[in-house]
């Protein structure tokens, strides 16, 4: 069993995740935050289970529902508001926006606009780390939906190959923008006719494993088992993590595709709750604890959207930077 | 600058990366057949033997997943230098170059750096046809991020393949392949040539040449024959596209009054239409007459050595377009 504070700790980070995107969510549909933004609400268990597992040194790649990513790996909430916000106090000094924010003090490789993108670069992260000889890992996160791109098809195969410190975690939050993903049971499969991502990892000799991802702490045993592996320098594993987003593919989607029933059949198995539930029946924490926690989360996301709304935007000038190392060309 | 000797192209990309490897671990070769190969066209010989697999890594033909690898390694700390065996074969890996290496520094707000070669091979003339015969170093050209570099002799491909992988960003460096063979005076001594400074390869008064790569010794056969009718061009090698050395080919127009560019790219937005507009731009009352262009029409590489002999530039059509502009004036 995890100590207290940690299992707390990761209450904490999904509570953060979950006031993060609500309010983002929010100041969208006030026309405060511009440009396409992808919320996490609902995957929570996922980012928070596996990073948990993760120590310094240790990188992910991430996708374009990147915020809970960021949050589980430590960016600060502030810097990541600004930027969503545009402002020069941004992660990325306003320059990536929801799609990019990256932060390679803390081991995120940045999100990325691309379907499917991270896995090569998550690849050679891995290379380097083998290289250099440390036990450090590296998480890809990508989508079901990224699971057909050739990118992460060629990095399962890479991965295998080269025995690399990889763990691929898929998020099968049901949907590739609307289309029903891989293994939709009683449905014609629309995206691939493999019956799972976990299966096909298999024909790339990836060891893989489906998981309950709206159980944390399922998520976490499954991935501490892959991270150690990793670790020992056993190569890459895949967690095929089935989960649910709470909000459209992009804030704006009309979400013809599914029904408000569906949604409110997942919110019953809704990834806070279940670990609210189990914290409270194993005499972890109190009711009152735990709610302790979320207003101070919710606090916090306050303090951030104050902090990026008080900020500066960036001169014009500044377009003409970070091209290059050197100077503009 | 101690020993010189006259060594091939190949010979002189080989010692670049040889000593390069030497001074620095960090530095790694990846690409299809690179190790036991020795390259397609010999350029990574005999690194496997001296470095070992570790550091000489023989791909999967998978550009997308290891070009991208390449680049999530140089996130991690590496300096690989990677090869694309023909550039025709960016189609395949594109995103990894021009979506992921070019821009994370960028949209990360300048946090980071991507110190990635990538090594392709460029040019017709071989009857390889459409698919194994073009440049297109405009297109790398056109996108943000990427240095372009467009070697053309074997003293230059040595310099600046070192400067290539001691650069901290994403670089393509483009060898013509009827330039392998070519011989020329190299230094034994690592060196480096700056980015962004062009070599006047000959000087003259009547008409200015760019020209770049193969396409700098077509330029140099036309110069001598010219010389012999009495008209004096002056040829210059701007050797990289990115950056691009502007204040030479400008001073150069200013003294001559004239402009023929040459390129082997396709015509239509490419190189030799970006140079003639900055000149248009920027001396236009210089001018003594119509810029000229001599490129490869838009259409793509023929087989026949008669069908591809009549799209190409070479020496006679730089002729005929000097001419043209002389007797203009």
């Amino acid at each position: 069993m995890l100590p207290p504070e940690k299992l707390l700790d990761m209450y904490y980070k999904m509570v953060l995740i979950r006031a993060f995107e609500d309010k983002v969510h929010e100041l969208f549909a006030q026309g405060k935050i511009p440009g396409f933004v992808h919320l996490y609400a609902g995957e929570e268990a996922v980012a928070v289970g596996v990073i948990s597992n993760l120590k310094k040194g240790d990188y992910i790649t991430s996708t374009h529902r990147g915020h809970g990513h960021c949050i589980a790996m430590g960016v600060d909430i502030k810097g990541m508001m600004a930027e969503l916000f545009g402002r020069k106090t941004g992660t990325c000094k306003g320059k990536g926006g929801s799609m990019h924010i990256a932060d390679f003090e803390v081991g995120m490789l940045g999100a990325n606009g691309i379907v499917g993108a991270g896995g090569p670069l998550a690849v050679g992260a891995a290379l380097a780390l083998k290289y250099k000889g440390t036990d450090n890992v590296v998480v890809c996160f990508a989508g079901d939906g990224a699971q057909n791109q050739g990118a992460i098809l060629e990095s399962l195969n890479l991965a295998a190959i080269w025995k690399l410190p990889v763990i691929f975690v898929v998020e099968d939050n049901q949907y590739a923008i609307s289309l029903r993903s891989l293994t939709p049971s009683k449905l014609q499969p629309r995206t691939s006719t493999a019956r799972s991502v976990a299966e096909r990892a298999v024909g790339f000799g990836i060891p893989s494993v489906t998981v309950d991802g709206q159980d944390v702490l399922a998520v976490y045993e499954a991935a501490k088992a892959a991270v150690e592996r990793a670790r020992r320098g056993e190569g890459p594993s895949l967690l095929d993590c089935k989960t649910y987003r709470y909000y459209g593919h992009f804030e704006g989607d009309p979400m013809v595709y599914r029904s408000v029933e569906e949604i409110e059949e997942w919110r019953k198995r809704d990834p806070i709750l279940l670990f609210k539930q189990r914290l409270i029946r194993d005499g972890i924490a109190t009711e009152e604890l735990l709610e302790d926690i979320r207003r101070r989360a919710v606090k916090e996301v306050e303090d951030a959207v104050e902090f990026a709304e008080r900020s500066p935007y960036p001169e014009p000038s500044e377009a003409y930077t970070d091209v290059f190392t050197d100077p503009y060309y | 600058m101690g020993e010189v000797r006259e060594i091939t192209f190949v010979e002189a990309l080989n010692e670049a990366l040889m000593q390069e490897m030497e001074r620095d671990p960090n530095v790694i070769v990846m690409g299809e057949d690179v190790g036991v190969y020795g390259g397609i066209f010999g350029v990574t010989k005999g690194l496997l033997q001296k470095f070992g697999p570790d550091r000489v890594i023989d791909t999967p033909i998978s550009e997308a997943g290891f070009i991208g690898a390449a680049v999530g390694a140089a996130a991690a700390g590496l300096r690989p230098v990677v090869e694309l065996m023909f550039v025709d074969f960016f189609g395949v890996c594109m995103d990894q170059i021009y979506n992921q290496a070019a821009k994370m520094r960028y949209m990360f707000g300048g946090k980071i750096k991507i110190p990635v070669t990538i090594r392709t091979t460029i040019g017709g003339g071989l009857s390889a046809a459409a698919q194994h015969s073009q440049v297109l170093y405009s297109i790398f050209a056109h996108v943000p991020g990427l240095k372009v570099v467009v070697p053309s002799t074997p003293y230059d491909a040595k310099g600046l393949l070192i400067t290539a992988i001691r650069d901290d960003n994403p670089k393509i460096f483009f060898e013509h392949k009827l330039l392998y063979g070519v011989r020329g005076p190299v230094p034994k001594e690592p060196y480096t040539i700056p980015f962004g400074v062009a070599d006047v390869k000959m000087e003259g008064s009547d008409v200015t040449v760019v020209a770049v790569a193969y396409m700098v010794h077509e330029a140099l056969k036309a110069a001598n024959e010219l010389k012999k009718e009495g008209i004096s061009v002056e040829v210059i090698d701007p050797r990289t596209l990115v950056p691009f050395d502007k204040e030479a080919v400008i001073k150069s127009v200013k003294k001559t009054g004239r402009l023929v560019v040459v390129d082997e790219d396709y015509d239509r937005c490419g190189f030799a239409s970006w140079v003639a507009a900055i000149v248009a731009d920027e001396c236009f009352g210089y001018l003594d007459a119509p810029i000229k262009r001599v490129t490869t029409p838009t259409v793509p590489i023929p087989f026949s050595p008669v069908l591809e002999k009549e799209i190409l530039p070479n020496a006679e059509k730089i002729i005929k377009a000097v001419k043209e502009v002389v007797r203009k004036a």
